[in-house]
């Protein structure tokens, strides 16, 4: 991703050559040295795709040995968080990618306690950092905040369930969300077009702030510019997944093979698979940036302000409390206005007799 | 009745088949029957459960070729309703009365436990009004509108990977109730490898589970061997759509995605012309005799043991003659189901009885916990108002008490001002008596002056 240095301020004899034009190739150099970190988590109800998506993603296995749960299982089945980490090499640069899955979520019959330990485990990795951070020793700290969340949207809807709203309203603040529709070869274009927008409304309508891509600096081509603004408008990206290798028009392509045709997943009138794919790999660098600067600093700031207490239940006492104290204070006030209304009545109904000696004291 | 005892008599001696030297007519029969129920017209109820937006309504729509309702609904109901519409439909000769039951935010909350009651609540009303009408003194099944539930269609979300737990307990509490025949819905979604596993896993699942879902009748030759191969391929994978394409040279209902058509009379592509033979064309008669036969009997069963009746003969047919099948069946136990009903009288006026009483007695105990609990209130009421009137009395006496103090200092006050004047003149006398005596030239002058003047 390193511009090329201008031609003429490598050579020491141009008049005028500092050297430090070389510094792009050096921040280059040493990156693909240090490796790349990258943590995906990916939440979404069973059988929405999830697992088939992030293998074709990044064009490998990641689940090797799976056992789906059969329904009996799941009634009473809680989110459990398994993140499994692979590093993965193309030309030369390392990334190291872990991808934190959420099995379970949306399983059970009562979802209240669906999001709990997703968000303590986000929690958790932005305490230990802050630890590590925080510490005297330096030198080795491990990233493993979750840089983005891909939340998988159900095809089979009208929009957003109750669930999905409540989770991203509870994360939005702590983690990029990325809402992905996936199995999107249930939907024919119109169909598409109809959900992404009903999409997009409902998350406009209750506040819910996902990640958007920044916009392509003034200095960028037009290709590039072009390609961020298709991508914005793309969101939320209709996605399907697939490994399998399929005969079509000739050539191999990764698909899924119908009776009635073909979905190419590399195909971008079929589907956005590519354009996810693009985003997440040209703007990885800018989610763990966001990451960094916005949800990261908002969680140590307010972990420092609150310095260890648990900030929930300090709330809820204060509330508490004060509600109390008002509704109290409201009743005695009530009963001294009685109190006054009475006898300022019996006052001037009954003493007729002394009021000659009530005189002009006060 | 006499000839019942006739009927009995001649089949438990054995009766012989004749055979016939010409022909009688009575070979008829079916086509009288055939035409009365076709003068009455047919009516069937279809209850259809499944996820908001799985494509009920349009498999509906697709089924009888109609477009029924264009609502669409939304996924923030805050409890599952049902929602029932009925229609009339002809076909060649044939009325059918259709009632479409859909249900309306089901799977949507997160806290699906309450989901599968309303349900079960529903079918269990249909059962109740149809055995409220059965039990009247005067009573007119003949033209009654049957909203008994025929069959079910579960509409199974088209993960890949098994059953929902939703889809689970749903079922499971519905399976003795009504005929359930699940769905897979949106099945343009599975190719052809997966959704073999996945019909198996899904089978596998209810049969492990214990869920008895709608198997088709194999007794009839000419019916059987169809329904068996269709029951191997339960659950029926269906997509549905009203809009039609061209394909070939004629129109046809499907749904167009970039990489091709998914027809959906195409038996290639899904299962939609099978549930539509097996749903309407050849079963529906059977679903229909299944639901009065097996679920409404069980229902009316545990109902009646529940009210405490207990019947004397083996079995407690109703006297009421159905269709076809179960004629001969009444027909033997026609004494026993007499006795039966008059066993059923008595019991019920019993029950009724006692009912009334425990219902005056209720009241009683009400009545008394009423005049109770104004007495009591009453009593509070006079108690805190003797407290008030207390603190009233002390407050007023404080009050005078302080007053008359007060009127004690002021007098006291008043007093020491009198005496204090008293004193003042008292001493301004003196003063001026001390004056008068001193011979003060001013005063003389003053005094001279004026004796001058």
């Amino acid at each position: 991703m390193a511009k090329q240095p201008p031609a003429q301020f490598t050579n020491p004899e141009t008049p005028g050559y500092v050297g430090f034009a070389n510094l792009p190739n050096q921040v280059h150099r040493k990156s693909v040295k240090k490796g790349f970190e990258f943590t995906l988590m990916v939440v979404g109800e069973s059988g929405l795709g999830k697992s088939t998506l992030i293998n074709s993603l990044f064009l490998t296995d990641l689940y090797p040995e799976r056992i789906i749960p059969g329904a009996a299982e799941k009634i009473e089945r809680t989110v459990q968080i398994e993140a499994s980490t692979v590093e993965i090499e193309e030309r030369g640069v390392k990334l190291r990618l872990t991808v934190v899955d959420t099995p379970g979520y949306g399983d059970a019959i009562n979802c209240r306690d669906c999001f709990k330990t997703i968000i303590s485990y986000i929690d958790e990795q932005f305490e230990r950092y802050l630890h590590d951070e925080s510490g005297l020793n330096r030198r080795h700290i491990v990233d493993n905040r979750v840089h983005c969340c891909f939340y998988f949207i159900s095809p089979f809807g009208h929009g957003l369930k109750p669930l999905d709203i409540e989770f991203m309203k509870a994360i939005h603040n702590k983690v990029n969300i990325v809402p992905v529709i996936a199995k999107a070869d249930t939907l024919t274009l119109k169909e598409r077009e109809r959900l992404k927008k009903r999409i997009l409304d409902e998350i406009e309508q209750h506040g819910i702030k996902i990640y958007h891509l920044p916009d392509a600096e003034s200095d960028e081509d037009e290709d590039f510019k072009e390609q961020t603004r298709l991508l914005k408008v793309s969101i939320p990206f209709c996605v399907v997944g697939s490994n399998q290798l399929i005969e079509a028009k000739g050539k191999k392509v990764r698909g899924r093979l119908y009776p009635w045709g073909v979905v190419e997943v590399e195909n971008p009138e079929h589907n956005d698979f590519l354009k996810l794919r693009t985003m997440l790999i040209t703007h990885m660098q800018d989610l763990q940036e966001v990451t960094q600067d916005l949800h990261y600093e908002n969680f140590r700031s307010e972990r420092l302000k609150r310095g260890g207490r648990k900030i929930e239940d300090e709330e809820v006492n204060k509330d508490q409390i004060l509600q109390e104290k008002e509704a109290e204070l409201r009743r005695m006030q009530e009963m001294i206005a009685r109190m006054q209304a009475q006898m300022q009545m019996q006052m001037q109904g009954g003493e007729g007799d002394s009021s000659a000696v009530h005189g002009h004291h006060v | 009745m006499a000839s019942s005892e006739v009927a009995r008599q001649l089949q438990n001696d054995n009766c012989r088949p004749l055979s016939l030297s010409g022909h009688v007519g009575f070979d008829s029969l079916p086509d009288q029957l055939v035409n009365k129920s076709i003068n009455q017209g047919f009516c069937f109820n279809i209850l259809c459960i499944g996820e908001t937006g799985i494509g009920k309504s349009t498999l509906i729509d697709t089924l009888f070729n109609t477009s029924f309702d264009d609502r669409v609904s939304t996924h923030f109901q805050p409890n599952v309703r049902l929602r029932a519409q009925t229609y009339e439909l002809q076909e060649s000769n044939v009325r059918l009365k259709l009632t479409i039951v859909n249900t309306v935010g089901f799977g949507d909350q997160i806290n699906k436990e309450d989901s599968y009651q309303p349900i079960v609540d529903y079918i269990d009303a249909q059962f109740e009004a149809y055995l409220q009408e059965e039990l009247k003194i005067k009573r007119s099944l003949y033209n009654y509108h049957d909203t008994r539930i025929h069959v079910c269609l579960y509409f199974i979300s088209p993960t890949g990977h098994s059953l929902k737990t939703l889809d689970l307990l749903t079922m499971k509490n519905l399976d003795s109730k009504v005929n359930i025949i699940p769905v897979i819905a949106k099945a343009d979604t599975i190719s052809k490898t997966e959704l073999q596993k996945f019909k198996i896993k899904l089978m596998s699942e209810l049969v492990s589970n214990g869920v008895q879902i709608y198997q088709f009748p194999t007794d009839d030759e000419t019916i059987s061997k169809i329904n068996a191969t269709m029951n191997g391929h339960l659950p029926f994978a269906v997509v549905g759509s009203m809009e039609e394409m061209k394909v070939g040279n004629k129109m046809v209902k499907a749904r167009q995605y970039p990489w091709g058509i998914v027809q959906v009379e195409n038996e290639n592509h899904c299962d939609f012309v099978k549930l539509r033979e097996m749903l309407i064309c050849t079963n529906m008669e059977d679903l229909r005799e299944q639901t009065h036969a097996r679920h409404y009997e069980l229902y009316r069963r545990c109902k009646l043991e529940e009210m405490g009746f207990r019947d004397t003969g083996p079995e407690n047919k109703p006297v009421r003659v159905p269709l076809l099948k179960g004629y001969t069946d009444s027909k033997k136990s026609i004494s026993h189901s007499h006795a039966s009903v008059e066993s059923l009288q008595e019991t019920y006026e019993a029950k009724r009885h006692e009912f009334f009483g425990e219902l005056q007695r209720k009241e009683e105990e009400m009545r008394q916990m009423f005049v109770q609990r104004v007495k009591e209130k009453e009593a509070i009421l006079k108690e805190a108002e003797r407290e008030l009137q207390a603190k009233f009395e002390h407050l007023k006496r404080l009050h005078q008490e302080e007053r008359m103090k007060l009127e004690e200092k002021r007098k006291l006050l008043e007093d020491d001002m009198i005496a204090f004047n008293k004193r003042k003149a008292a001493t301004e006398l003196l003063q001026a008596q001390a004056f008068a005596s001193t011979p003060s030239v001013s005063l003389k002058k003053d005094k001279d002056r004026k004796n001058f003047m």
